[in-house]
């Protein structure tokens, strides 16, 4: 394929003039008092710089952003994770791995009847695609925020249960979205349904 | 050739394609009975969606999810011809409510026989929502426990909800709750609330185990499985009901929140408990093994197993598993081992050598055993093991191989009687070279001092005890789980087994190994593959070269042979 190519005006071929154009933007932007999107609320205490400094500020990603997968606790700050081992299930890149609780169930609420043993999520084979999320019937595991997943050896991205947990907190999204549905407890299921079963009239 | 006698056929419509189906299929205990509209649907090729009807259960007729739309043939008239319609073909008369004519009106297909000319509307419109209103009421208590029920994945509620189910409840209103993992017995958690009441489980333990153990209480939906007060269910076959408990009502307490079935893998495999062969299938994730389930082979075990058979497993997995290879010198590997072995063997006189070998072998390597023991002459035998026969699959019987090692010649009708022989031929020191597989010999008459008198010890197999500690060298086996091969029932049944997952550390096949050493040995050329290795037995052991066998024939489900 033939390039054309367009001649240089005598203006352009003067080379200073254009140089001169490229100091203008940065200085623009270095003396800029407009607040950029990328950065957020961030910018509000440093409107007057672009340069942030990365690592220790960062930015406030976007709503949805997928971030690293973390196991959240419920409001009472109990464990959501049935152990229903459907994450592990869906994850493509096999980044999970649970341990099932075995026949006595350890659970920390009423009326789930289990919980993982262990939970841990390898997070170099993670690629963030969110499925174990959207898998999970119990509202468990979330992609939250984190972005910069670093670290100086592969063991030390294995993230076991109490880290994951650590990480993830109490759920107050799930909450909060349920009790706009109008469902204040539909979050805590297990506890709802004993409940029920306790106020029934007793048979045996 | 001999012609099989004619079945006596029917013809039927089925979703408006005729088909021929047999008059009679036998019933749970294998007697005719009429071939209901289930199992005619079943010939061609359609699932009729059922939860209380089992092959191998009495019919019980209770869940209604069979339910079917039919029309039968009108009854002939006063001139003893059918009702014909117009076209000139018999005319058949949709069933519909007698109360309320046009409303379509279903029969249970697992207890409604069929009649010729009948037509079964196996997926009509009215069909489907006959199937949808049984699983609404069905649902309506039901407490949706699917992501801790051990059930999910392989529970037909689940299954049929999404074939046959509503997308979404309309129950608005507080559901029953009934109690939740309550202690049956000492091997089962039922949780109420997941009960379809089926009563499968009532009837096999009544009917088919022989122990009138469970029974339904209360009333409506209320009602629940139990047992009688203070009476555990504990019979040895209480497990199989977790088994055709079509959802996750029963569990077994063994299995529970151990793993989620869409993991486990499933290999076709045998019980090793006991001279019976119940055919199993393992269900096995990574190396590692969760449980045993039966297969179904009427010849031998029907549908079912016994609960000790199937917790007969964790040695496979035992932390003190055999996995080093050890020599006089310490660790060695195969290749040296095997021509150490060889070496020693090949001096070895004739007289000098003796094997005492577990029938818990298989039929190969106690083949290539005998021909390792005739080399020398020397004494084989096996070590019995007995227990006591029960009236449904347990045999006496409690080796799963004893007929393969009287069949291969390793020991006689009296198992064990030349244990005896040969403790004293080490005594005398006429025995130097003692080759163990799979048992502890110093349980059985040769015991720790005898072995030390030895010249050399060579022992096989998978848990350390008082004769590995002893052993010169000590070559870790593998578990039927981890390795392929045969086994030949009390019976004569010769079955196969496969491998379901790798043995630990340098634990070996047996049949591998001693390949190796009857071939260094004896000089004698055989096959290193088990299906060359069946065949070359199957033509030299008299039993199976009568009965024709090989290993293709074998199938999944075993051969006979006479014994
Ligand atoms: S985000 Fe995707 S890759 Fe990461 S753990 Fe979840 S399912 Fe696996
Ligand atoms: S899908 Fe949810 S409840 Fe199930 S194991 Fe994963 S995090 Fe736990
Ligand atoms: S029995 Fe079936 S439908 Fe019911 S909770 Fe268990 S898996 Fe789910
Ligand atoms: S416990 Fe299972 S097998 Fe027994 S009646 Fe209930 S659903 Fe049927
Ligand atoms: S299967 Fe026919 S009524 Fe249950």
């Amino acid at each position: 394929m033939k390039v054309d190519r367009t001649e240089l005006t005598w203006w352009e071929r003067l080379y200073l003039p254009t140089l001169l154009n490229g100091f203008k933007v940065t200085l623009r932007h270095f003396f800029s008092w407009k607040r950029s999107e990328v950065y957020g609320d961030k910018q509000k205490n440093y409107s007057a710089k672009t340069t942030m400094q990365y690592p220790e500020e960062k930015w406030d990603v976007p709503t949805g952003y997928r971030g690293a997968p973390y196991l959240v606790k419920d409001v009472d700050d109990k464990t959501k994770c049935v152990s229903c081992q459907l994450c592990e299930f869906v994850c493509p890149p096999r980044a999970i791995r649970i341990t099932p609780p075995g026949d006595s169930g350890v659970v920390d609420r009423e009326g789930a009847e289990k919980m993982p043993k262990e939970f841990e999520i390898d997070m170099l084979r993670c690629i963030y695609c969110g499925y174990c999320q959207e898998v999970c019937p119990e509202e468990a595991i979330y992609l939250l925020k984190d972005n910069a997943i670093t670290g100086e050896s592969r063991e030390e991205l294995v993230y076991d249960m109490k880290k994951l947990l650590a990480l993830g907190g109490a759920d107050k999204r799930a909450y909060d979205h349920h009790v706009q549905d109008g469902v204040s407890d539909g979050i805590k299921k297990w506890e709802t349904k004993t409940r029920e079963a306790r106020e029934q009239p007793k048979f045996h | 050739m001999q012609t099989e006698p004619a079945v006596e056929t029917v013809t039927v419509k089925v979703d408006g394609r005729a088909v021929e189906v047999p008059r009679t299929t036998p019933n749970w205990q294998g007697n005719p009975e009429p071939t209901t509209v289930l199992q005619a649907c079943k010939h061609a090729g359609i699932e009729i969606p059922h939860y209380c009807y089992h092959p191998k259960l009495p019919v019980a007729g209770n869940c209604r999810m069979c339910l079917v739309h039919v029309a039968m043939p009108g009854r002939p008239g006063p001139d003893g011809k059918p009702p014909m319609s117009e076209d000139g073909t018999p005319k058949v008369f949709p069933m519909q409510l007698p109360y309320e004519p046009g409303t379509p009106r279903g029969v249970i297909g697992c207890a409604t026989g069929i009649i010729p000319g009948m037509e079964i509307y196996a997926s009509s419109p009215e069909t489907r929502e006959m199937r949808e209103a049984v699983l609404e009421s069905l649902l309506i208590n039901h407490p949706l426990d699917c992501s801790i029920c051990d059930q999910a994945g392989e529970c037909k509620l689940q299954e049929y909800s999404v074939e046959h189910g509503q997308p979404e409840s309309r129950f608005a209103e507080v559901k029953v709750h009934k109690p939740k993992a309550v202690d049956l017995g000492p091997r089962i958690t039922l949780d109420a609330e997941r009960c379809v009441m089926c009563t499968r489980c009532i009837r096999f333990t009544a009917d088919v185990a022989g122990d009138d153990a469970l029974g339904i209480v209360n009333r409506g939906s209320y009602n629940a499985i139990s047992t009688y007060p203070g009476q555990p269910f504990d019979n040895n076959y209480t497990l199989n009901t977790v088994d055709i408990c079509p959802v996750g009502a029963l569990t077994s307490d063994d299995f529970r929140f151990q793993m989620r079935v869409w993991f486990l893998k499933e290999t076709k495999s045998l019980c090793t408990g006991c001279g019976t062969g119940c055919n199993t299938v393992i269900g096995s994730r990574e190396n590692k093994m969760y449980r045993y389930e039966p297969r179904r082979n009427n010849a031998v075990n029907s549908d079912w197993m016994c609960d000790a058979g199937r917790l007969d497993y964790k040695w496979i997995g035992r932390e003190d598993r055999l996995t080093k290879l050890r020599g006089p010198k310490g660790d060695i590997t195969w290749p040296s081992a095997l021509q150490e072995i060889s070496g020693h063997l090949a001096n070895a006189a004739e007289g000098s050598v003796a094997v005492v070998t577990s029938a818990r072998q298989t039929n190969e390597e106690l083949f290539l055993l005998k021909k390792l023991a005739k080399r020398y002459k020397a004494l084989t035998d096996a070590v019995p093991r007995k227990g006591e026969a029960d009236h449904l699959l347990v045999a006496g019987d409690r080796n799963p191989n004893t007929t393969g090692a009287q069949l291969t010649g390793i020991t006689t009708k009296r198992v064990g009687s030349r244990l005896a022989a040969i403790a004293k031929g080490i005594a005398s020191g006429k025995i130097t070279t003692l080759i163990v597989f799979g048992e502890d010999v110093t349980q059985h008459g040769i015991d720790a001092t005898l072995l030390g008198t030895l010249k050399l010890l060579i022992v096989s197999d998978i848990l350390p005890n008082a004769t590995t500690k002893k052993a010169n060298y000590l070559l870790p086996g593998c578990a039927h789980a981890e390795k392929r091969g045969t086994f030949t029932n009390v019976k004569g049944r010769v079955q196969k087994f496969t491998k379901a997952f790798e043995a630990p550390g340098d634990a070996m096949p047996e049949w591998e190994v001693l390949h190796e050493l009857v071939h260094a040995v004896t000089g004698l050329d055989g096959f290193n593959s088990i299906e060359g290795l069946f065949n070359q037995m199957a033509g030299e052991v008299k039993a199976f070269k009568a009965a024709g066998l090989t290993w293709a024939s074998l199938g999944d489900k075993g051969a006979d042979v006479k014994l």
